[in-house]
């Protein structure tokens, strides 16, 4: 039986350039995790539907698990690991921890993630903006009131900051 | 997936020439929302994928009142409803592209893929049969175009040769008095698929009478399709609450709708009717103020 | 918003009721907390599971030779590799298991018994070489017919499951007979006969509820690794280690301490990870292969092969006075156990009046195999299903005398020392507490308004109760010599306990929460822990943790008076140090003891361990909800949502709140849209997030939580537990303000668009 390709691949990851193996078949979620040691990034349903993968690719927020690796070439990638600066939390993990906006946590990198892309392009979302461009993230822990909250909350930080 | 290979050619050309190594096995590789899952479930198979996101043609996206609307095959539904020009003039497709699942998914997923994929459920397809969309289709030896109420056969299939591949779609401009709109029913308030999906233009005169109407159901049946009668019956009213009645009776009965894991074929068929109501009002509406 | 109907003055707290930010905040916004996935080992290999395609077949043959042969495949096994285990119950954790069920689930032996039933494994250097070696091996099955319903399945003729199974408390002479129904429990108090003719009005309706899933966002882990010594270490998603080891020793046939089980992050569980499937199969494979073995589930095989609660079919008859006594209730309840014995249907009975003070009652609970997955526990298990049947009765019994539903309750509502139908007494309970604040909440008298069109809105209110449980918890606390404190526990952390524990034990040694670090322990690091579940860890580990601390206290005071040489009686622990009684003004704090400690006896540890069963105190919970229904389209959009819960008392109140609004939604998915979906021959149809249909953020409005604190005496703080109760009642709730928008009553779960349409059609 033939190896499968591997393809060569160059790529920004949280500012860094790093270059890569993979497979054709591998999803960007797979590489990230198995190949990066990027294990931020968590993969709930491997069918775009519950956003706990999702990762910033250029500017806009999508699901690794529905990217193929292969496609990555050249591009920019962010995930929850590059949202802080260094030992400084970006404002939205901060609010995340003061209103209590995670349970088990392993949807909040895929929130996280989403949030900043939200806020990246409105930063003063209304309630139900956010609901709408969060509603591709599940969280089964905490009813989403808190997530909201320190969405919101952070918004309005970072706008009078 | 074993022996997949990937490719990106940059122009169409190339593409249509991987395209047309048939020993190969190829499959145009889009958005990849619903591809991708389909390769991992065994619903579909390929063995070169053809991403032709980096073709400069298929990333067209261009509307204005006078041409009309031009969108690449590789475009996704964000932008789309990011586009001012299009949000103004075909508020009923944006409707349809900014409810396919979550913004994730709109980021990646395109309107031709919608179409494509040919999922009785797909949201952009009903929007673009309302708005008598039609397809440009590059094939091995010349192009041509195709309305896009022909391209779908059956669920999951089209009249797309394997070599075949979708670079446009284009809308006309609309007409004076001319707006759509589209609406479906899900259980939840996103990310749920098509239960039942209406796309409508409507088009009115000064008086508000209705002189041309074209009504597209999706999810009851095996494909979108066009509800002829519901919308004939428009034509000459003046769209007000019995003509509503009329139309969405008409839908109702032009529904062929199954049972499934997403609702019942009764529930459908009432539920098209509701939604053909409602979806011709916002319509009308909209065409009103473009008087 | 927080009231304290205790008439004494509560103790002031200097810690306990703050809000300060988790210890395991950081780890889990930066992507660094380690789940069970994301464990890695040297030499790593990857498993894949073969799984049944039918509902209900025989095994007649299982080739492995072709996935054997395919290169980079390293151990293959199937339940030919599992010992056989005995066939009896044993005790473990929230309620017993039997040992040979819990392996024939792990892996089918003769029989596969649902869509989904694991048949083999196999170990391979990726996850993509392992899944193709899983499509090579090949199953010849024998198709049996399924049964998937409660109904169809306790008829004469149904299919059966198990040849050998019996139904317990049944028809003795049948007792030669194989059923599906496993067990008959009954349980009644009063004169039911005369409680009805006492009653003006009487109501008698039967619903239905779906199978549904806990839904936590994390599929299903484990990572095995056996030493040549046959010592096995396992990583894994558990609200349980502990139990994990047990499980995964009576499946193996090995001695406890062979197995050491570390609790790795936990995305979720809800109940659903308080028992075994890949961990075995970790074990077996690295074990056949010499190399550690990850396996990960699948979102399709989380859905179709791990355990759902069950769904039910309850016929429910109630009688009230027409001044609002609730005189009597009967009822039946039949809740699928999935392929083996074991759904919560008595509890259900238990749980399904305990909110009202009734004097005749009487509940019959069947306990059934279909062809579905075998059910785990889910949030007050059992309980959900029972109190939408029971709760929309009370509601429509009151507006039948014309009574406010919520009043009706409050009249009747249980007390301490109302008999319960199994036949305990409550203990002090909050329920009327609960009501009362419910009737003077804003949302009670806030004005509902109008919708537009064929929008309608309405109002509904339900109730629920849950035990809560106590169990066994241990607690060690290190003070360290620079005066912080390590705290360790054995209760995986799902919601916040870490710091809920170390608040506590900040409490008692007047330290700073900061400066004491939380940590879940394994196996082999803390003593016997129960799992986290029945909404006990602040109650029982907590308990452990405050016991531990005055430990800790009585050791800092023996220090103390051996540095002053004095009497233990002549020094007392106060605020963070220890007085001298005798010598005025003398103080030594904790660190200056800590500092010391080598020169007065060593490393200063507390420890404890509790069996809380004593402890426990119960929970009430409800939900005041507004809905608006489409009438055209039968769709239910929540537009306003308060829930109230007797909590006891909030140690972080944030989490508390997490726990009701986390529930509270879970309840709403139940009771709007979640269900399983099989077809004709037990296909799974909706294996996915895309057809399982959990709520997401834009279908709900901030959900309003109001604690309510009625101490439990039983506890040193007044705890009883948040984190079950929360979701009973939300789909009674929902199903009442449904009715009061429309007039229509939904009898069955979901109350999807297509069975609310339903329903407004057949309304009276």
């Amino acid at each position: 039986m033939s190896k499968p390709q591997k393809l060569h691949l160059s790529t920004r990851l949280n500012g860094e350039d790093v270059e890569f193996l993979c497979e054709a078949r591998q999803s960007l979620l797979e590489v990230l995790r198995d190949e990066l040691g990027h294990t931020g990034t968590k993969e709930g349903c491997a069918t775009g539907d519950c956003g706990a993968c999702s990762v910033i690719l250029d500017d806009r927020v999508v699901c690794s698990c529905l990217v193929l690796a292969a496609e990555v070439e050249g591009r920019e990638i962010t995930t929850v690991e590059g949202l802080a600066d260094g030992d400084h939390l970006h404002p939205l993990q901060r609010k995340f921890l003061e209103h209590a906006a995670l349970q088990c946590g392993v949807c909040t990198p895929g929130f996280l993630v989403a949030a900043r892309a939200l806020l990246d392009r409105n930063p003063d979302p209304t309630e139900r903006e956010v609901r709408y461009h969060l509603a591709g993230n599940l969280c089964r822990c905490t009813g989403y009131d808190k997530i909201i909250r320190a969405v919101l909350d952070a918004a309005a930080e970072m706008r009078s900051t | 997936m074993h022996e997949l290979q990937y490719s990106s050619p940059t122009s169409v050309d190339e593409a249509l020439e991987m395209l047309g190594e048939s020993s190969r096995d190829p499959r145009v590789l889009a958005g990849g929302t619903d591809l991708l899952i389909q390769l991992r479930s065994g619903a579909r198979h390929a063995r070169l994928l053809v991403d032709v996101k980096r073709i400069p043609e298929m990333n067209v996206l261009h509307a204005d009142a006078r041409t009309g609307l031009r969108l690449g095959g590789a475009v996704p539904c964000a932008l789309v409803g990011e586009h001012p020009a299009a949000r103004e003039l075909y508020p009923g497709l944006v409707e349809a592209a900014e409810l396919i699942g979550s913004t994730q998914i709109q980021n990646r997923a395109t309107v031709a893929g919608n179409l494509c994929n040919g999922s009785p459920a797909a949201d952009t397809t009903p929007a673009l049969l309302a708005l008598d969309a039609t397809c440009t289709i590059a094939g091995p030896s010349r192009r041509r175009e195709i309305a896009a109420s022909e391209l779908v056969t059956a669920p999951g299939r089209t009249v797309l040769a394997a070599n075949d591949l979708l670079v446009e779609i284009r809308v006309a401009a609309p007409a004076r008095g001319s707006a759509d709109a589209y609406q479906r029913l899900i259980p939840r308030s996103e990310m749920d698929i098509a239960v039942v999906g209406v796309g409508a233009s409507v088009t009115v005169d000064a008086d508000g009478t209705c002189t041309a109407a074209r009504i597209a159901l999706g999810a009851v049946g095996p494909r979108a399709f066009l509800a002829e009668d519901a919308a004939a019956s428009l034509v000459g009213t003046k769209v007000d609450e019995a003509a509503l009645v009329e139309a969405g009776r008409l839908a109702s009965e032009a529904a062929q709708p199954i049972s499934d894991k997403r609702g019942t074929a009764e529930y459908r068929r009432e539920v098209a009717g509701v939604l053909t109501r409602r979806v011709v009002a916002e319509a009308a509406r909209r065409g009103r103020e473009r008087i | 918003m927080s009231t304290n109907p205790m008439e004494e003055a509560p103790r002031e707290y200097r810690v306990i009721g703050t809000r300060p930010i988790r210890h395991d905040g950081i780890d889990k916004v930066t992507g660094r907390a380690v789940y069970g996935a994301d464990v890695s080992l040297p030499g790593l290999l990857h498993g894949s599971v073969v799984r049944s395609p039918h509902a209900h077949a025989r095994i007649l043959s299982i080739d492995t030779s072709r996935a054997a042969a395919l290169p980079g495949v390293k151990a293959i096994v199937t339940s030919a590799d599992l010992p056989e285990v005995r066939d009896r119950e044993e005790a473990l954790g929230e309620g017993s298991t039997n040992p040979r069920h819990l392996s024939h689930n792990i892996l089918a032996h003769d029989k596969v018994l649902y869509h989904g039933h694991a048949v083999a494994a196999v170990a391979a250097t990726s996850p993509h070489v392992a899944a193709e070696a899983a499509g090579l091996i090949q199953v010849e099955y024998e198709v049996l017919p399924p049964v998937l319903d409660v109904r169809a399945a306790m008829a004469d003729d149904a299919p059966i499951l198990h040849a050998d199974l019996r139904t317990a408390g049944g028809d003795p002479k049948k007792a030669g007979t194989p059923s599906n129904v496993a067990m008959i429990t009954e349980f009644e108090i009063g004169d039911v006969e005369a409680g009805f003719a006492a009653a003006d009005e009487i109501i008698e309706r039967t619903f239905d509820t779906a199978m549904v899933h806990q839904g936590y966002i994390e599929p299903h882990n484990a990572v095995a690794k056996v030493d040549p010594d046959g010592q096995a270490t396992v990583w894994c998603s558990t609200q349980g280690a502990f139990d994990v080891r047990h499980l995964c020793a009576e499946v193996l046939g090995l001695p406890l301490s062979k197995l050491r089980v570390y609790p790795a992050e936990i995305g979720g569980g809800f109940g659903g990870k308080t028992t075994i499937y890949l961990e075995p199969l970790a074990i077996l494979l690295a074990r056949a292969s010499g190399h550690p073995v990850k396996l990960v589930m699948s979102r399709s095989d989380v859905l179709r092969a791990t355990g759902p609660t069950s769904g039910s079919h309850i016929r429910v008859k109630m009688g009230v006075t027409r001044d609002g006594t609730l005189t009597a209730v009967d009822a039946s309840l039949a809740y699928e156990a999935g392929a083996y014995p074991g759904s919560p249907v008595r509890m259900g009975a238990m749980c399904m009046a305990s909110p009202f003070a009734i004097e005749n009652q009487r509940m019959v609970a069947y306990d059934v195999c279909v062809n579905r997955p075998k059910t785990a526990a889910y949030r007050a298990p059992g309980a959900t299903n029972a109190a939408f049947a029971c709760e929309t009765i009370v509601d429509e019994l009151a507006r039948k005398i014309g009574m406010d539903p919520l009043e009706l309750r409050r009249k009747n509502a249980a007390h301490e020392g109302t008999p319960m139908v199994h036949g305990p007494k409550h203990r002090r309970i909050g329920c009327a507490e609960l009501l009362e604040a419910a009737q003077r909440s804003d949302h009670a008298s806030a004005p509902l308004g109008n919708a537009d069109g064929p929008r309608k809105r309405g109002r509904g209110f339900a109730t629920g109760y849950w035990f809560n449980a106590g169990l066994q918890s241990s607690a060690t606390i290190s003070i360290n010599p620079d005066g912080t404190a390590s705290l360790v526990t054995g209760s995986p952390d799902i919601g916040g306990t870490r710091t809920s524990c170390a608040m506590m034990a900040a409490e008692e040694l007047g330290l700073p929460v900061e400066l004491v670090r939380p940590s879940v322990a394994d196996t082999d690091s803390i003593g016997l822990t129960d799992v986290t579940g029945g909404s006990r860890v602040t109650l029982a580990t907590g308990l452990a943790v405050h016991d531990a601390a005055q430990d800790v206290k009585r050791q800092l005071c023996e220090r103390a008076a051996r540095t002053w040489k004095c009497a233990i009686e002549e020094v007392r622990f106060d605020d963070g140090g220890v007085d001298s009684l005798v010598q005025d003004g003398e103080r030594l704090s904790l660190a200056e003891l800590a500092k010391g400690a080598g020169r007065t006896g060593g490393p200063i540890v507390g420890r404890a361990t509790v069996n809380a069963q004593r402890n426990v105190g119960s929970a009430f919970g409800g939900m005041m909800v507004d809905v608006e229904v489409d009438t055209e389209t039968g769709r239910v959009d929540v537009t306003r949502c308060t829930v109230f819960q007797d909590v006891g008392k909030a140690i972080h109140p944030a989490y508390v709140e997490g726990q009701m609004q986390g529930g509270a939604v879970q309840g709403i998915g139940w009771a709007l849209n979640e269900e399983y979906v099989y077809d004709d021959e037990g296909h799974l149809e909706n294996d996915g997030f895309l057809d399982y249909r959990m709520p997401v953020a834009l279908d709900l409005p901030m959900i309003e939580p109001v604690i309510i604190e009625v101490a439990n005496p039983a506890h040193p703080y007044g705890v009883r537990g948040v984190g079950e109760v929360s979701i009973v009642a939300p789909p009674a709730a929902i199903a009442n303000a449904i009715a009061d928008a429309t007039g229509a009553r939904v009898e069955s779960l979901p109350m999807s668009p297509p069975r609310v349409l339903a329903a407004l059609h057949t309304r009276p």
